[in-house]
């Protein structure tokens, strides 16, 4: 397993590439998209905001070959917290901007009910909607670590995997076939979050 | 349902050691980083604070091994703090794989250390570490100090918090230097005027010597986290019977 991880200057990507070598696969920290052909699995992470991250994937050349590779070479694919967000139509943040349009949906700021804090900083019970193996030999409702204050809006039903309760309520993993996407941070949510990467492991 | 409340040990670095002193003096060795790390993670700790103590430059760059070996191991949200002095060194403790850096010392000197870290790097980054101690007897003003304890400020602890809120930081951790290392308790009068001020989480710390202290901090003190060194590291409780204390009184943690 040979695991392709998006750098394109958000965040810190060491303790994603740490957590997928402790579940057993190859983490290939990348800046170019050359690099997808090597790759068995395409994680994208990051941290910050939706307009910057898009200008970095296109300046890094990313656009068009990770949609690519989500739609025509079906390499399977996590999303993870701004990068699940990225695979939306567009957000929200500071205006519209286009995301990759891989799952349906937009991305809007959370809106706080009474008593709760933005950002949805800590640890939140993961609800699945729906069976996947994503989630296999997970404890059920398990908590994840969650770090943010957008949401993704998701367009199809059909594609919510789990939600969470906060804000009113938001989508904490999406589906479309092979790319997945989830609002926490797997690679800091302990023994379940090391559970769902060596899940996503396993696939393709 | 609410946010579970966070459990958070603490481990005092220095020279690559754990220790443990009382009111910030008479450090005590309890032992190696990762090994400790490693057993907090496994009893369910829900993020780990490292405050780099060493006094002097010496040794800085220590700290950041320690956090690497650390983050190999560990896979929690991992805080660190300790002779951060501009937004470069916040930098290089995110790449060492902190997930959130504390400043404390810097924030008082530079504030704009604050705003430009955290529009760097993004509020969730950025812990200010507050060390505060009563005014006089009646326990109702609180003064910021930095240097470890040692520098008076004159500024006031719940301003400050308000201040620091303003300038981007995305959480208060708050000690009260009169309860460090006593296990009294939690100055919860301090911990309540923060939180009650301020939108961003608190994190209680200071003066923890049994478990009904941890739920005191939360209930009394409207903490988000409350943080302990001494009661988890020479094993007078663990960190899973801490949250069943704290479950039993009707906190939202996560097992």
């Amino acid at each position: 397993m040979k695991v392709l991880i998006v750098d394109y200057g958000m965040g810190n990507l060491a303790s994603v590439a740490r957590a997928i070598e402790v579940a057993g696969g190859r983490a290939m920290i990348s800046l170019s998209p050359m690099d997808i052909k090597k790759a068995s699995h395409i994680v994208l992470p990051g941290v910050g905001a939706f307009p910057d991250a898009m200008h970095a994937l296109h300046h890094g050349g990313w656009v068009e070959s990770l949609i690519e590779a989500f739609n025509v070479q079906c390499i399977p694919a996590l999303g993870i917290c701004l990068g699940m967000q990225l695979l939306a139509d567009y957000g929200e943040e500071h205006g519209i901007t286009p995301g990759l349009g891989i799952i349906g949906g937009r991305v809007c700021q959370m809106v706080p009910q009474a008593g709760e804090r933005l950002p949805h900083v800590g640890w939140n019970e993961v609800i699945q909607v729906k069976q996947s193996e994503l989630f296999a030999r997970t404890e059920p409702s398990a908590d994840y670590y969650f770090v943010h204050k957008y949401h993704f809006n998701a367009a199809n039903q059909e594609s919510i995997l789990a939600t969470s309760n906060y804000a009113g309520g938001f989508v904490s993993a999406i589906q479309r076939e092979h790319v997945f996407g989830v609002q926490f941070h797997p690679e800091k949510s302990s023994k379940n979050g090391l559970q769902l990467i060596r899940n996503f492991l396993a696939m393709g | 349902m609410p946010l579970a409340k966070r459990i958070i040990p603490c481990l005092d670095v220095t020279a690559g050691r754990v220790v443990k002193g009382v009111n910030f003096l008479e450090l005590r060795d309890a032992g190696d980083p990762v090994e400790i790390a490693k057993r907090y993670n496994d009893q369910g700790a829900d993020e780990l604070t490292f405050l780099d103590i060493t006094a002097s430059s010496d040794d800085r760059d220590l700290i950041l091994h320690v956090i690497e070996a650390v983050a190999s191991q560990v896979f929690i949200p991992l805080t660190v703090g300790g002779g951060v002095r501009k937004a470069d060194d916040v930098r290089r403790l995110l790449n060492a794989g902190a997930d959130k850096v504390s400043i404390n010392t810097t924030a008082v000197s530079n504030p704009e250390v604050v705003e430009q870290a955290a529009s760097r790097f993004g509020s969730q980054a950025i812990v200010v570490a507050i060390d505060a101690k009563a005014t006089d007897a009646s326990n109702s003003r609180w003064e910021v100090f930095t240097h470890g304890g040692r520098r008076a400020t004159g500024l006031d602890a719940v301003e400050w918090a308000l201040k620091m809120q303003q300038l981007g930081a995305g959480e208060i951790l708050l000690t009260s230097m009169d309860r460090d290392g006593t296990k009294i308790g939690f100055n919860l009068p301090l911990t309540r005027a923060v939180s009650d001020a301020v939108d961003i989480p608190v994190i209680a710390s200071g003066g923890v010597g049994n478990l009904q202290h941890l739920v005191d901090g939360v209930k009394q003190g409207h903490a988000d986290a409350v943080l302990a060194a001494s009661i988890f590291h020479f094993g007078e409780y663990s960190v899973r019977q801490a949250k069943e204390a704290m479950h039993a009184a009707g906190i939202e943690v996560r097992f």
